[in-house]
């Protein structure tokens, strides 16, 4: 087990190095910050000084090494464009980002797993075939259209719900959230439900397909034989096993939950990472984007290995192979 | 019993001071949300707008545009280059603290330090000396003309404050140096900060201690920036907002059709137009004769374009168009140079025979696509309109991330560009870094190698002349050479379009700060 542990690390350490590399690498090819950053007016001397001020004039190997060796003390630089340190953005704007998140997981959760059985237990039924016709839309509406649909619904034309930001926060500590005043739940509500919305439908088609499967193997088989009733059969032998499988598709779409947050936070204006991020790729905020891309891989490195180990924990075939 | 009548009389006495003073509150929304508190730490003319309702600087621009007395009262230059000011009296911090002249030299010591970002706001200034309590000099580097210009730009920073906050200098990204400046603002203005959440909002109420006559009637501003075009309009619509600026283009219809909105618009400072490279060959027709050094060939390309359609089209009827390089209102400007050559395919084609190119040539077109308003619709409308004349356009949009650099580094071969003179609002602007030729500080935005000796000449000199209509002259000569010349291909003058409900007046300036100073609620 303990073999496992390290060659896992091993593995997440070296895919962390890929990503700092990528994440380096590609900001040279965005754009040059000193031109976000100059005065329309300035003077070749201005620019140039403000790039060897940035370090932009050293070889890029050096600045690469600058890069990892500040990255490990945990110094991700000063923002270009706020001139406050990344690391305090990005801590403000994780508590945005992971409500977002959070709720729409529940969200997706507490809406997809009673659909997805209900269209397996009766598949041909009109309210099943109607949620699978509406779950076609769902997954294949872009985020941002769904989202401005939202607006012009429910701030619009029916005034019931703001079209954009959090609201009011509460400070807890470090900690702001919008969970404990109406406002903030409000506003939290159009944003969820888009951001749920593809996860949703995932969640419901995967509960729907494994019930089916496992509906049709043998112990269900021998459990109706002996004369169970349909509902112990049905959510107490067949759902259990078949939510397998939807909790690790879960676990793993919340990475990906918080890097889709992107296109949800433009279009609801909220103040999270993925805003965070979006701005900073207007301005070529170099320190902020490379700081963003390592938090989200180190995010789904964290996330996979987690995953292995626990498949390991449960299934000792996997221990051997690993 | 009492005791609770006692209560009721005090809490409904509270509720009618409440209503006697009845919170005026503007919301409004912007694209962008400011980078920092920080005056001296950027250079972003959306930011500097948001901090004029915190901080006064010593001199500002009035509702016509006009330089006025703001913290300084009256000046004059004592030597050709050292100006005295005389500092108004009785103004206060938001904190309290007293205005005197040791803040106005520490906040131009802080302005002119290495780390500054904002330091070539203010670059022909050496020093700022106290002479007593309520007079300064400022040392220029020479004479120059454009000091007071320049000085509307410059916020004052309380000395005390920044001494206790340990910002006395600015943040500076290349030591990690980051300041309390960053996130809180003391000043002298209208308004004092509230609160300052980064994408979220930041607001700000009324500072009764003002020194001016207030002509606003507003108590409170909510500043809510929304990035994306169709949410910020749905939250003007929506009741959530009381302004948006911008406005997008495309909704201004709608929005304008709508009896509780109202539209307001004109043309801004910024003016497009396209540069056209002036060095030996082009990258399309490598090993070639530039045909761009050929002033036919330049006459040919600007009546080739049919500025009318872009307007019309393009534009939706909301832009300006012109032939000369700066805006009517910008010292500079000359109507008689506002001319245009007028679209004629035909006139165009035989310009460019005459110049030895009947079957045209090709040419690289360009163009950012999230700079400027419809840049890369335009961008495609000339491309079509010179391809009609023979000249094969190859266009290219790009994000303004990755376009400016290749700009700077001269790597196109026709290209857009906007100016809006900002922050000095003057034509000195353009000849100083687009005209010249790029050294001593000139010519800082032009790296196509266009050059003409006159242009050079008249710029060296409009720059040490403190005679202003002899200043005017100089510079409205050299733009008549550019012109001539055709150094580049004016376009348009881009409009600038807000949208507010109904019941909230605010002035629009062409410089497209918002100025809620100026605002009346009803």
């Amino acid at each position: 087990m303990l073999r496992l542990l390290l060659a896992r690390l091993g593995q997440a350490a070296l895919v962390m190095l890929a990503v700092s590399a990528v994440s380096f690498g590609m900001f040279r090819f965005v754009g040059d910050p000193v031109a976000a950053l100059s005065r329309e007016n300035a003077t070749i001397a201005e620019k140039a000084e403000l790039r060897e001020q940035l370090g932009l004039d050293r070889p890029v190997v050096v600045q690469f090494a600058g890069f990892l060796s500040r990255i490990v003390r945990g110094d991700f630089g000063i923002s270009f464009r706020n001139q406050r340190p990344v690391a305090t953005l990005i801590a403000e704007r994780l508590p945005a980002t992971l409500e977002l998140v959070l709720v729409a997981t529940l969200l997706s959760l507490a809406l997809g797993i009673p659909l997805g059985v209900l269209c397996a237990l009766k598949p041909d039924g009109v309210a099943a075939r109607l949620v699978q016709a509406v779950s076609l839309i769902g997954i294949s509406t872009p985020t941002f259209v769904t989202g401005i649909v939202l607006i012009l619904t429910f701030a619009v034309t029916l005034g019931l719900l703001p079209s954009f930001g959090r609201g009011e926060t509460v400070q807890i500590g470090p900690w702001s959230t919008g969970l404990l005043t109406l406002s903030g739940l409000k506003a939290l509500t159009l944003p969820s439900i888009t951001l749920a919305l593809y996860q949703l439908t995932l969640i419901m088609r995967l509960v729907r397909s494994e019930l089916i499967d496992v509906l049709s193997s043998d112990y269900i088989r021998f459990a109706r034989a002996r004369g169970l009733s349909a509902r112990h059969i049905h959510f107490t032998l067949a759902l259990r096993n078949a939510l397998m499988p939807v909790i690790t598709v879960t676990g793993l779409q919340i990475g990906s939950l918080i890097a889709f947050a992107i296109v949800t936070e433009t279009v609801f204006q909220w103040p999270g990472m993925g805003l965070l991020f979006i701005q900073a790729v207007s301005f070529s905020d170099v320190p902020v984007m490379a700081a963003y891309l390592l938090f989200v891989g180190l995010l789904f490195v964290l996330i996979n290995t987690a995953v292995d180990l626990l498949y390991a924990l449960v299934d000792p075939r996997l221990r051997v192979r690993a | 019993m009492n005791r609770i009548a006692m209560l009721l009389a005090a809490v409904s006495a509270a509720a009618l001071i409440s209503t006697a003073a009845e919170a005026k509150t503007v919301r409004w929304s912007a694209p962008t949300d400011i980078a920092t508190l920080d005056p001296f730490a950027q250079t972003e003319s959306f930011t500097t707008s948001m901090l004029h309702h915190v901080f006064d600087p010593l001199v500002r621009r009035g509702r016509t545009m006009q330089l006025e007395p703001a913290l300084a009262t009256s000046w004059k230059t004592v030597k050709p280059d050292t100006w005295r000011f005389e500092l108004r009296k009785g103004v206060k911090f938001h904190n309290g603290n007293a205005f005197t002249a040791d803040d106005v030299v520490a906040s131009v010591t802080r302005l002119l330090d290495p780390g500054a970002r904002a330091r070539g706001n203010l670059s022909q200034v050496i020093r700022a000396e106290k002479v007593d309590d309520f007079t300064v000099d400022l040392v220029t580097k020479g004479p120059y003309p454009l000091l007071l210009n320049d000085l509307a730009g410059i916020y004052i920073m309380d000395k005390e404050w920044m001494e206790q906050t340990g910002s006395l200098k600015p943040g500076n990204i290349a030591t990690g140096v980051s300041t309390a400046a960053s996130t809180t603002a003391i000043g002298t203005g209208p308004f004092k900060l509230e609160s300052f959440k980064p994408d979220a909002g930041t607001n700000m109420v009324v500072n009764p201690d003002w020194w001016d006559k207030p002509e606003h009637n507003i108590t409170r501003i909510e500043f809510k920036p929304i990035k994306s075009d169709a949410t910020r309009v749905a939250a003007l619509l929506s009741g959530e907002l009381d302004l948006i600026a911008p406005a997008p283009l495309q909704d201004l219809a709608r929005i304008g059709a709508n009896s509780a909105f109202k539209v307001i618009e004109e043309p801004s400072l910024r003016l497009i137009f396209l540069g056209l490279s002036q060095r030996d060959e082009l990258k399309s027709m490598p090993g070639e004769k530039n045909p761009l050094k050929d002033l036919k060939v330049r006459q040919a390309l600007w009546q080739g374009i049919d500025l009318d359609a872009i307007q019309k089209r393009v534009m939706r009827g909301k832009s300006q168009n012109t032939g000369t390089l700066v805006a009517p209102p910008v010292p500079g400007y000359d109507k008689a140079n506002d001319t245009l050559p007028g679209y004629s395919a035909d006139k165009a084609k035989a310009l460019l025979a005459e110049a030895g190119y009947p079957n045209g040539f090709k040419l690289g077109l360009n163009c950012p696509n999230d700079r400027y308003i419809n840049d890369e619709a335009i961008c495609v409308a000339v491309a079509a309109m010179w391809s009609r004349i023979g000249v094969q356009t190859d266009v290219k949009t790009e994000s303004r991330a990755t376009y400016f650099p290749k700009q700077d580094r001269g790597e196109f071969d026709s290209f857009m560009l906007g100016w809006a003179t900002l922050p000095p609002m003057d034509g000195f602007s353009v000849l100083s870094a687009l005209l010249t030729a790029p050294k001593d500080g000139f010519g800082g935005s032009n790296p196509m190698g266009y050059t003409n000796p006159e242009i050079e000449r008249l710029t060296r000199e409009a720059a040490v002349e403190l005679d202003e209509p002899k200043r005017r002259a100089m510079m409205v000569q050299a733009l008549k050479v550019a012109k001539d010349t055709i150094a580049y291909i004016p376009l348009h003058l881009q409009p600038v379009a807000w949208a507010s409900r109904q019941g909230l007046d605010v002035p629009q300036f062409p410089d497209e700060y918002v100025r809620l100073w100026f605002a009346q609620v009803k």
